[in-house]
């Protein structure tokens, strides 16, 4: 099983130069930590700014400069700042490439849930709506089942969904799947020590197996 | 140029009435108008209706509004870092509108400039499409989303002048130049107020136009929801 760390690993070999991408909170934002320094990519903040640098040092430290988790940050060189109906007009114009977020569950044919769980307080959707409404490109960083031990990888989302037909691929603790156009989780990578049958026994929906399936490696 | 300027907070926010729809600029705590929050809480005034992007924690921003029982409803994307919020939802005692972050960005923009509706993408197949029109476009769905307009926007900048202009600061920016735009009357707060002629006007993000009153905030705090560092 893949460490939150390692999944943000995985994830990060997804990146291609030239990209502007948007890290949504938890997982998602590990990923910066991991993309290799030779690639030419920027990070969007959905409160309004293009060049995400690492957290500041403690005297850097500007309460006028954060992210949408409301950490502090620095800003790279070249970075680019502007409101809010601005940086969703980045979001919604099809101008950011890739999203990376966290899911509660994701179904069979791409829909995400991930804003809202009936009966707990609701806290609201934030920018995730707009986002999978309209990025080229969605993965998702999640575990691949619940703490009881539920497959989040479902035929049907249960929960409310945030998004339809809108997930590519999703990196779990136990495999890499794509989700296919027809429908379907397609297996392409299983994490270190983790067999095709337990992750088919953890997938609720269905799943694609073709050929060999390979482990993952990390350096 | 029009001098837009009052004494301070308390003479911004004076004729602000009972059952009024405020828009406040800030994400989080970032940018948050602090003096004319804490000039509302000095009032006798309830049933406000504010729209902002979240609704400030327990004790400071729009939390202590909701503390002192003077909101009747809030029209947020995010309102999750806030206890007090919680127990008046869940007691009904508050009423709450939760949005796409970019539709209420958008909605806002579209207050200020005229235009009653328009149609995005986000919230399609969603709740939030409920009982909205759904138009196809080229092969995808969007929903018809409509304008929001308020009869006072509190806005925060960094610099202003007496003509109303504004600049502002990093991410502090975020909702506080559109919903300058989307009030009856705008007030904006700054941290530093000078005379007309002394901002360069190539630095300008908000136009006067769009601002009614503007005065010089004090002592703010500026608080940090998390402080990260690098070590």
């Amino acid at each position: 099983m893949l460490t939150k760390e390692q999944i943000a690993q995985r994830i990060a070999k997804e990146v291609k130069t030239g990209q502007y991408i948007n890290l949504g909170i938890g997982i998602p934002t590990l990923v910066a930590n991991y993309i290799p320094k030779d690639l030419d990519v920027v990070l969007q903040s959905e409160n309004g700014l293009l060049g995400i640098g690492p957290f500041p040092t403690e005297d850097k430290v500007d309460p006028d400069l954060i992210n949408a988790g409301k950490q502090t940050i620095s800003m790279v060189p070249g970075s680019a700042l502007f409101n809010s109906a601005e940086s969703f007009a980045m979001i919604r114009g099809g101008h950011v490439h890739l999203t990376i977020l966290g899911a509660m569950e994701v179904s069979e044919n791409g829909d995400i849930a991930n804003w809202k769980i009936p009966g707990k307080m609701v806290k609201g959707m934030g920018g995730a709506m707009d986002l999978v409404a309209s990025a080229e490109n969605i993965i998702v960083a999640m575990q691949h089942c619940s703490k009881d031990g539920q497959s989040k990888l479902l035929t049907e989302c249960s929960l409310p969904i945030t998004g339809i037909k809108c997930v590519k691929k999703i990196v779990s603790d136990l495999a890499v799947v794509e989700i296919s156009p027809e429908g379907g989780f397609i297996l392409k990578e299983r994490a270190p020590g983790v067999s095709v049958e337990e992750i088919k026994s953890k997938t609720e929906g269905k799943l694609i197996i073709e050929g060999e399936i390979p482990e993952m490696t990390f350096e | 140029m029009i001098n837009k300027t009052v004494k301070n907070a308390q003479e911004a926010v004076a004729d602000i009435p009972s059952n009024s729809m405020l828009m406040m600029g800030g994400f989080g705590l970032c940018g948050i108008p602090e003096n004319c929050i804490k000039a509302l809480l000095e009032k006798e005034i309830s049933g406000l209706t504010i729209v902002s992007n979240n609704a400030g924690v327990d004790d400071f921003g729009i939390g202590l509004l909701l503390q002192k029982r003077m909101v009747k409803k809030m029209i947020s994307s995010y309102v999750g870092e806030n206890a007090e919020f919680e127990r008046q939802l869940l007691s009904g005692e508050l009423e709450v509108d939760l949005i796409p972050q970019g539709t209420l960005a958008e909605r806002v923009r579209a207050g200020g400039a005229g235009i009653p509706a328009f149609f995005t993408p986000a919230g399609v197949g969603t709740e939030v499409a409920e009982g909205k029109e759904v138009r196809e476009f080229e092969g995808k769905l969007y929903l018809m989303e409509q304008w929001l307009r308020a009869d006072f926007s509190i806005v925060k900048a960094w610099k202003g002048d007496t003509a109303g202009n504004l600049i502002f600061r990093g991410t502090a920016r975020n909702f506080n130049p559109i919903m300058a735009t989307a009030g009856k009357i705008c007030i904006a707060e700054v941290e530093e107020l000078v005379q007309e002629g002394e901002l360069d006007p190539n630095q300008v993000h908000t136009p006067g136009i769009f601002v009614q009153r503007i005065f010089q905030g004090d002592n703010y705090e500026k608080r940090i929801e998390h402080r990260t560092v690098t070590k």
